[in-house]
């Protein structure tokens, strides 16, 4: 008898107890109510303060003023070749208007090796969900979004979000996100507390995240 | 490279020499200290926290009396996606089926995602023995592995060690795995963060094959989640060619809607944080993004025996928070290595002895005695298993299992007959208390004060040496209730 044969009819054995005729769903499962729900500028005011709870770097602005908030985060950063501009990796989808001029753009796509990747000083993403209850964005690799290692080798991560993709709680996030794509959770930078439960930022995800929440 | 948890002398052995580093005591106390207070904190801003564990429960109620169809269902789902199914009875099985995936494709080296899955079946030794280095990728489980230590916690492995003692570490034994820590490290944690982060960078970009469990896979779409906090985890499961997950069976969700009642149940029972910074979802294979070889190696190992015993199921619900280990005061006091095994503090005192059956060895029928029974790790629990109720169910399972076996009547056995012979006189029962007042008058001059003001006496001799050994014993009292009661009650009443 195969493994997966032993274990199911073992598994069937156990719960001798357990009805034949209990539907499956049997165990009621009850959530607790949705609380009522804020008015959507203090859903992302929450989000921002949430945010930056994790020691990220959280900008509000507008779509006028998006591509110059950009400019700022990547300003004053020293490429890691030493000299030249900086190697920012750009997903299919970013918009080209908040791409800075004076960086070296290298576009991510399924041959950019994860060496190549890890050459890049950082990486411009979009999001396609912001959670303001635990100040957490979920990127589910769509447009702008880039490849899963694509914000995750260069330490620098700016991501921006619009504020009509805030929602507010984790329940809220669940029920829009779709379980095909793969989804990463970011809630701040990557963060250890690993030695003596001091937390330090960047083991090696990007050491710094900076999120810029655009409104219109 | 790093050791296993057999020859571990039964709790209270291990648990008196632990007790005796204070070092250690100091590392535990300040670390479950903190931890408390965080969770405390964030569990406190969620208005409906009972209703969440409530569902958390109910969730895994509903996936455990069911667990062959949603198990049927899960590999229905991920086969669908493109990930290929594997099923392993014990350790042996599914060891042999990771050291199989990697020797096919020619690999002499894997990383790793801390799973306590793989740590239960011992994957790295199995995996060394085939010449096939396994490395540990996350910050704690390197200094475990690099220490050729023992993890002491859940979440936070090397929970025991100080910064000198990690910076000794990756000076010694970081060059000899890879690239060596940088000659001027110092013990600041974020210098020691940095030295791994260089160590491991060149691991994460040159492997071929990723090993890691999983904290919930979704029966409904076949998806896989690790939730993590370094990044670590995100590199194994999206950079290699080959990713092999090794997932317990308990570990199904009915569906996808589920997650949202667990990713916040966890977080904020295991380090405290209203989120952890990363968890990642993957469902089979995603053309272009990710491993293009997606296993997943469905573990039994002793968890169907669990799904038999009614009261000790429920602990098939944990979600592996280590909020029990926390709060615990003898997880405080002694540490993870007390307990012998890959899952230490309350949760451990009743999964370990469940998985590995009583009766068979004194290390593991130690276990369910490992625990003052006070309860604070059933308030704490996300999933609401109540701890204490299974371990003194253990407690009998481990008596009967050597009652069977034994000839002659136990002293407790004969205690108790002799007790229950003075008790039901009341001429007896006098009698009985009149000695023991005299024994009190006589002891008190004999014990020692305690704090609190109570005169306590030492280990006492004979057969209760074995329960004296680890407790204060209370002098009894020089006047008996009814001897009082004839003395100043009579008049009052």
């Amino acid at each position: 008898m195969s493994a997966r044969e032993v274990i199911l009819q073992k598994a069937r054995r156990a719960l001798a107890d357990v009805p034949d005729v209990e539907p499956v769903l049997d165990v009621p499962v009850v959530r607790p109510a949705q609380q009522d729900t804020l008015p959507h500028e203090q859903v992302v005011e929450l989000f921002a303060e949430r945010v930056a709870d994790y020691r990220a770097v959280v900008e509000r602005t507008t779509a006028a003023a998006a591509a110059q908030r950009v400019a700022g985060a990547l300003a004053g950063r020293t490429p890691q070749a030493g000299s030249g501009p900086l190697r920012i990796l750009v997903p299919p989808g970013f918009p080209a208007a908040l791409v800075p001029g004076d960086v070296e753009v290298v576009p991510d796509g399924p041959d950019v090796a994860v060496s190549e990747l890890d050459r890049c000083d950082g990486v411009l993403s979009t999001a396609a969900v912001g959670i303001a209850e635990t100040g957490t964005i979920v990127l589910d690799h769509g447009e702008g979004q880039g490849r899963r290692a694509a914000t995750l080798v260069p330490d620098l991560h700016v991501c921006v979000v619009r504020g009509d993709q805030v929602v507010p709680d984790v329940p809220a996030a669940v029920a829009v996100l779709d379980p095909r794509c793969p989804l990463t959770w970011i809630s701040g930078p990557s963060a250890t507390s690993d030695i003596e439960l001091d937390r330090v930022e960047g083991v090696h995800g990007p050491r710094t995240l900076h999120v810029l929440i655009v409104e219109r | 490279m790093s050791g296993t948890f057999l020859g571990t002398p039964a709790f209270p052995t291990a648990a008196r020499a632990a007790l005796e580093d204070s070092q250690l005591r100091r590392n535990l106390a300040h670390a479950t200290g903190t931890i408390r207070g965080k969770r405390a904190g964030v569990v406190g801003e969620v208005d409906e926290w009972e209703q969440l564990r409530l569902a958390g429960a109910a969730i895994k109620d509903r996936v455990l009396r069911h667990l062959p169809d949603y198990l049927e269902q899960l590999e229905r789902s991920l086969t669908a996606a493109g990930a290929t199914v594997h099923w392993a009875r014990d350790a042996a099985e599914a060891n042999a089926i990771v050291v199989g995936l990697a020797k096919a494709h020619g690999t002499d080296e894997v990383v790793k995602v801390k799973s306590m899955a793989t740590q239960e079946i011992d994957l790295n030794s199995a995996l060394e023995n085939a010449g096939i280095h396994a490395w540990e990728t996350d910050l704690a489980e390197l200094i475990v592995q690099l220490g050729d230590d023992l993890p002491s916690h859940i979440l936070v492995p090397a929970i025991h060690r100080n910064r000198a003692e990690i910076r000794e570490i990756f000076l010694r034994e970081m060059g000899s795995a890879g690239r060596a820590a940088p000659a001027d490290l110092t013990d600041d944690p974020r210098r020691l963060a940095a030295a791994a982060r260089e160590h491991l960078r060149e691991k994460f970009l040159r492997a071929r094959v990723a090993v890691s469990g999983a904290n919930f896979a979704v029966a409904e779409t076949g998806t896989l989640t690790v939730v993590e906090s370094e990044g670590n985890g995100r590199m194994c499961l999206t950079l290699p060619e080959v990713l092999i997950s090794v997932v317990g069976i308990e570990k199904v969700l009915p569906t996808f809607a589920d997650l949202d009642v667990m990713l916040q149940l966890l977080p904020r029972s295991s380090t405290g944080e209203r989120m952890n910074p990363y968890t990642s979802t993957w469902t089979g294979v995603t053309p272009g993004d990710g491993p293009q070889e997606v296993h997943v190696v469905l573990l039994d190992n002793g968890r169907t025996d669990v799904l038999a015993d009614r009261t000790g199921r429920q602990a098939l619900r944990c979600i592996r928070c280590s909020a029990c280990l926390n709060v615990c005061p003898v997880y405080e006091r002694t540490g993870g290595h007390a307990y012998g095994s890959v899952y230490p503090g309350p949760i451990g005192a009743i999964l370990t002895p469940q998985l590995r059956g009583v009766g068979t060895d004194p290390q593991t029928d130690s276990l369910p005695y490992a625990s003052s029974l006070c309860g604070a790790c059933f308030e704490v629990c996300p999933v609401r298993i109540d701890i204490p109720e299974v371990l003194v169910h253990l407690r009998s399972e481990v008596v009967d299992a050597h009652r069977e076996h034994r000839r002659v009547p136990s002293v407790q056995d004969m205690a108790m007959k002799a007790a229950s012979w003075t008790l039901s006189s009341a001429a007896r029962t006098g009698a009985a208390e009149r000695a023991a007042g005299l024994g009190g008058r006589l002891a008190a001059k004999l014990g020692r004060p305690a704090p609190g003001g109570r005169t306590v006496l030492g280990a006492v001799p004979g057969p209760a040496s074995a329960w004296s050994d680890s407790r204060d014993v209370p002098v009894p009292a020089e006047e008996s209730f009814r001897a009082w009661w004839e003395r100043t009650g009579r008049d009052e009443a």
